[in-house]
């Protein structure tokens, strides 16, 4: 194809988008269209298998029945949603293994909110309410994004986010209201999942590297900065509402903004856990590789099975 | 990484309740097609999102391709005779 050519490709293909159609699997689609889709669906779908990992730490130790099963449909739920976009992805012309390989080896990255350990009860309220909360924030716009199968995946994402989050509020309002002891370990849960939660959203638009690009293919609605002003307005009245106080002192509301100003985030600590220096990077990929390598005989099996069994027919047939 | 084959990928279509056609919700790997409707049970229908569920695999589908899509479904776009306004009734003929 010559180069005319391809920039003629490319300007209705931008066009399609700007007129909000959908790009489909076997549409041509620009190459950095493709491997910016392959980078942010696979991180995707990694962050979610991953996720089930910090959450997954407390269901044999979950208070009740009523939270155990709650807590169990969610780590569910996780896996689900890893697999929606792993086949979403797979869609773009890379396998499933491919995409293991460089979870595992660490090419690919996952949210950095996984880094992070779950030492409390209250930690699993945290999560669903901070970090569930804020992973909605950036993905309810992604149910119109350009690419069909992400938009979709992401559909059946957001339906079923609103329970976890609700799931984790609760945790945390019950245990605000409980004895000290209990309303400490909330707080304390509060005061640790905070700021890493704000981090979530993203690196502060002056260092966002991919956020013009994203917005023209609509894998970005809003800025970094204005999705993490959405997230604080509407968690912190919730925080007051149970009692619990945010852990940051220069927080306050802004009457002309109409929102809250809130203090400097620690960008240095989040560069860290990105480069893979935060408290559980290390135990997330030895139990997820572990996890990976122990099955690998079931999967075999399953396949060897799944053979004689056709081959049993086939002979049959004849 | 083994040498064994991998699991292969199946298109996944779910009836959400009698009456209505099955409908393609996304795909999953799955050794065979018995486990790959008990995977799809799972992934696809955790909240009553089905009442029956087709598997096919992913390389028996042969589909379209968009580059032809001009020659497959231009020519019905000049066919208004197919519709029911192109035909002009008296205003009398109240249902038509």
């Amino acid at each position: 194809m010559s180069e005319e050519q391809t920039k003629n490709l490319e300007d209705q293909f931008e066009a399609r988008i700007a007129r909000d159609e959908k790009i489909e699997p076997k549409d041509w689609m620009p190459e950095k269209y493709r491997q910016t889709h392959i980078r942010q669906m696979s991180q995707h779908a990694h962050s979610e298998i991953v996720g089930m990992l910090p959450e997954g730490n407390w269901i044999t130790r979950a208070p009740s029945l009523r939270r155990k099963v709650a807590l169990l449909a969610k780590v569910q739920d996780e896996a689900g949603h890893g697999l929606y976009l792993y086949s979403a992805t797979e869609t773009l012309g890379i396998s499933r293994e491919e995409m293991y390989e460089q979870l595992h080896t660490g090419k690919a990255k996952y949210s950095s909110i996984f880094n992070y350990p779950t030492i409390t009860w209250a930690d699993m309220g945290a999560i669903g309410w901070l970090v569930d909360g804020a992973a909605i924030i950036n993905q309810v716009p992604l149910c119109n994004t350009s690419y069909g199968p992400y938009a979709r995946a992401m559909i059946r994402v957001c339906k079923e986010e609103s329970f976890h989050q609700r799931q984790g509020y609760e945790i945390m309002m019950k245990l605000a209201n409980g004895t000290t002891e209990q309303r400490e370990m909330a707080q304390d849960a509060l005061n640790r999942w905070w700021w890493p939660s704000l981090m979530m959203l993203g690196p502060t638009d002056a260092e966002s590297v991919h956020t013009e690009q994203s917005m023209k293919w609509k894998l970005k609605r809003k800025s970094n900065d204005d999705l993490r002003q959405q997230f604080i307005d509407q968690t912190v009245p919730q925080a007051d509402l149970i009692g619990l106080t945010i852990p940051d002192p220069d927080l306050k509301w802004n009457e002309e903004r109409g929102s809250y100003d809130f203090g400097e985030i620690d960008w240095d600590e989040f560069w860290q856990v990105v480069k893979g220096h935060g408290p559980m990077n290390k135990e997330r990929m030895k139990a997820r590789v572990g996890a990976w390598e122990r099955g690998e005989w079931v999967r075999d099996a399953a396949m060897a099975h799944a053979e004689k069994k056709q081959e049993q027919k086939e002979k049959q047939a004849v | 990484m083994s040498d064994k084959k991998n699991w292969p990928l199946w298109e996944i279509f779910v009836r959400s309740k009698n009456g209505l056609e099955h409908r393609h919700c996304g795909s999953l790997h799955a050794s065979d097609s018995e486990m790959a409707l008990e995977n799809a049970r799972d992934v696809y229908t955790r909240r009553n999102e089905g009442v029956s569920i087709w598997v096919v695999e992913s390389k028996n589908i042969t589909a379209s391709n968009p580059e032809h899509n001009g020659e497959l479904f231009e020519p019905a776009q000049d066919k208004v005779y197919r519709h029911p306004t192109f035909y002009d009734l008296p205003d009398e003929v109240k249902h038509m």
